[in-house]
């Protein structure tokens, strides 16, 4: 195989780490809209916590970009 | 980013209207080289001057002529100044007031960065890992300082978890040092690669609109739209990221666990 195919084709591969954050983002957002139903009085409080585990899980994702851009663009 | 000779070879992006990695290249606006040592005046270094600028210029003349009932800048520098000492007070304790105006300059100049660069024709410098990993590796170094005049060698005790089977204790040792170590790199990877993901897929978005003409391209733009609108608020998200983990991290050498 060229190492430009295998290059591309691995870029591809590691973009589905994106998969995984969106797995995690939609189970921190589930279960907030779940618990904030249940009681919402306790709900504002909880809201730094759901966007610290948004951008917690959504970095895991992009980690995965970033190995992709790298792939592209550096080596 | 090495992208800027990319243009012309075999990623078949040629053809695209908008090379997404053209934004974040660097430029030298004054050069300036010390015995070989390059600290040329660049973009990146102007985009920093200016949020320095703002921030100072903001707070200074905002509290000049302080009045009980604030005017509007007053009463947003009292916001953010609230904001930041809420979450330093929730995530430190009582101790972490001598370290508020460490977090509250973090945090200002990271949320002015990212937001610096969502104004058209700005640039990103925090999309950067040069300059992410340089404030990342400043907190982590300043974190551990600060584990170790509190602790002394007791500090080491942080990498031993308690409560756990004498036979397991090496491994988990293991995992804590390396999960301690990683920190800055995740820290600074998780910044960088949001503002560098985020800007790339709005130009990838406006190369859409050119390409697909003007009947067509309507589409792509409201989708820019909303885009824009998620990576302001990333923007901010990000920022607090930021600043929120230093504190967690600054919890953990000051109370350990």
């Amino acid at each position: 195989m060229e190492p430009e195919a295998a290059k591309l084709i691995g870029a591809g591969i590691a973009c589905i780490a994106l998969a995984g954050a969106g797995i995690g983002i939609g189970t921190i957002f589930g279960n907030y809209l779940a618990g904030a139903l249940r009681n919402p009085s306790a709900a504002q409080s909880q809201f730094p916590n759901l966007l610290l585990g948004f951008a917690l899980a959504e970095a895991t994702g992009l980690f995965g970009l970033v190995v992709a851009l790298i792939l592209l663009f550096v080596l | 980013m090495a992208s800027s000779g990319h243009n012309g070879d075999n990623h078949g992006a040629g053809s695209f209207p908008a090379d997404p990695m053209h934004q974040f290249e660097i430029k030298r606006l004054i050069d300036i080289d010390i015995g070989g040592l390059d600290i040329s005046f660049t973009n990146s270094s102007l985009f920093m001057f200016i949020a320095v600028a703002i921030i100072s210029l903001t707070t200074i003349f905002s509290v000049r002529k302080n009045s009980i009932v604030p005017n509007r800048l007053q009463s947003i520098v009292e916001m953010s100044y609230e904001f930041v000492a809420d979450m330093v007070r929730q995530n430190v304790g009582s101790q972490g007031k001598n370290y508020f105006p460490f977090i509250f300059t973090i945090f200002m100049f990271v949320l002015f960065l990212n937001m610096l660069g969502m104004i058209p024709y700005g640039f990103t410098v925090t999309s950067h890992i040069a300059v992410t990993f340089a404030m990342a590796m400043l907190i982590f170094i300043g974190v551990t300082i600060i584990g170790f005049l509190k602790h002394g060698l007791g500090f080491f005790g942080f990498f031993v978890p308690k409560g756990v089977p004498i036979f397991m204790l090496p491994l988990l040792v293991i995992i804590e040092v390396i999960s301690y170590f990683t920190r800055p790199i995740s820290l600074s990877v998780r910044l960088f690669a949001n503002m560098m993901a985020g800007h790339t897929m709005l130009k990838v978005f406006s190369g859409f609109v050119i390409l697909m003409g003007f009947l067509g391209g309507w589409l792509p733009l409201a989708v820019m739209v909303a885009f824009t609108g998620l990576e302001i608020l990333i923007a901010f998200l990000q920022a607090y990221v930021f600043a929120i983990l230093t504190c967690i991290y600054l919890n953990d050498a000051l109370h350990m666990h």
